[in-house]
């Protein structure tokens, strides 16, 4: 348990390597020990359009909490479907080096995992928040209009969108539109972002929300830090609002990493049974790949 | 899915030539591997803390400013300083031969002179952190 020690004392390497045996399959006691003392933390999901400026606001709001706080960042990177490597261009957007142990970045591909999330990426807010990480802060992968995942294992969902992003018709449309915590119009310097402010608030103030609490729209420039302070307090203030149920999200994570985890146990077989059927009947390659299944489950030849 | 290689890929010093470093990040990541990139302007610092954090199998720093034989040991000494003894480093970019053979006696592990195969690079790799895992 040297490395748990080192990594408790706030040592990065000890950190990154436990991260990694999670990553490998191994480690699992390091992730009980650390869950076990952990579920503390309050977990910030970014998620939006590809380019809509999630890790510029990430490194702007990393700016203001890590003077007082020790500040934990996933980002979760597209794997590509072809080769499963990735090209993981994050962190770019976040330069300055930060004192040892304050400040902790990890970057992970999303390795098969669709919805913008991926199962190691639950298992690291674990670690990180065991590690007293607290904010820990999620950038999902690029989101389409349906990767919601992030509701699952965040307390307090950002949708970051920019003025670009259409009229009220795209916003009037299930998935992403519906999840937002808080809705970030970011590059509000590029365009003329009011008509869409008042727009987006058309549409979300007769919208449900998952907590009775309005969801909040913040004006944002990242790169020019207009308007972060003002979302910090947007922030905060829905944490302090929902902060007494956190048990109940935590929970829900958890299960959500088990869901994930039995989802990448099955998805091989159903893959690997849709490639080898016969197709001369579809009716029939319905039938039999059922057949393959539940034969696998009720046999044991998952795993 | 277990975690594929993976690598570091960075510009150090004051440079502003990314085209090489990209093409390497984008071929590596069509080699099946998870390539952080953190750009331009480097310091060896950074890249140490970055590789730290990232747990990366490689660093691999790209170099058109002439400077190497400043930087690269730079890095090299700050690499051993902080404990990454698995690490596996490769250089590309402009590094005349003799410069290459004193940066690998140094400790780096390939120099990579424009030219070089995206697969050559590629297998080294695998061979190197399949050696160095064990």
């Amino acid at each position: 348990m040297e490395l748990l020690d080192e990594a408790l004392k706030g040592k990065e390497m000890a950190i990154a390597k436990i991260l990694t045996l999670l990553e490998r399959g191994k480690g699992l006691d390091y992730l009980d020990y650390l869950a076990s003392i952990g579920g503390k933390a309050h977990i910030i999901g970014i998620t939006g359009p590809p380019g809509a400026g999630k890790s510029t606001l990430i490194s702007s709001l990393i700016e203001r909490y890590y003077t007082t706080r020790k500040v934990g960042v996933l980002l979760i990177e597209p794997s590509s479907p072809i080769s499963f490597g990735s090209f993981m261009g994050n962190r770019i957007r976040i330069q300055r080096l930060y004192p040892e142990g304050r400040v902790f970045i990890r970057s992970l591909g999303s390795r098969g995992d669709l919805g913008g999330i991926s199962r190691d990426s639950i298992m690291m807010i674990e670690v990180l928040d065991g590690l007293g990480f607290d904010p820990i802060i999620v950038e999902t992968v690029g989101a389409g209009q349906i990767d919601t995942d992030i509701t699952s294992i965040a307390d307090t969902n950002i949708i970051v969108i920019t003025p670009a992003s259409g009229d009220d018709i795209q916003m009037l449309k299930a998935g992403i539109m519906e999840i937002g915590d808080i809705y970030v119009i970011n590059k509000s310097d590029l365009y003329n972002s009011d008509v869409f402010v008042i727009s987006l608030k058309n549409v979300l103030g007769s919208a449900t929300s998952r907590y009775s609490l309005r969801p909040e729209i913040v004006k944002v420039s990242a790169i020019k830090g207009e308007g972060v302070d003002e979302l910090i307090i947007s922030i905060e203030k829905h944490w302090s609002f929902i902060k007494d149920n956190h048990r109940e999200n935590v929970e829900r994570r958890r299960r959500k990493l088990i869901e994930l985890y039995l989802r990448n146990l099955i998805s091989p077989l159903i893959v690997d049974t849709a490639k080898k059927v016969g197709l001369s009947s579809i009716k029939d390659a319905i039938n039999s790949s059922h057949n393959v299944l539940k034969d696998a489950l009720c046999h044991g030849k998952i795993l | 899915m277990e975690r594929p290689i993976k690598v570091l890929i960075a510009k150090v010093g004051l440079d502003g030539h990314d085209r090489g470093a990209k093409v390497i990040a984008r071929g590596l990541k069509d080699q099946g591997m998870e390539v952080v990139y953190t750009g331009l302007r480097q310091t060896p610092e950074k890249i140490v803390r970055t590789a730290i954090q990232e747990d990366v199998d490689v660093i691999g720093i790209s170099i058109l400013s002439g400077s190497h034989m400043e930087l690269i040991p730079n890095l090299l000494n700050k690499i051993k300083e902080n404990g990454l003894s698995n690490v596996i480093v490769i250089v590309g970019g402009i590094i005349p031969k003799e410069d290459a053979q004193t940066l690998i006696k140094m400790g780096v592990d390939a120099v990579y002179p424009p030219g070089s195969s995206m697969k050559e690079i590629a297998d080294f790799i695998r061979k190197a952190v399949s050696e160095k895992r064990r």
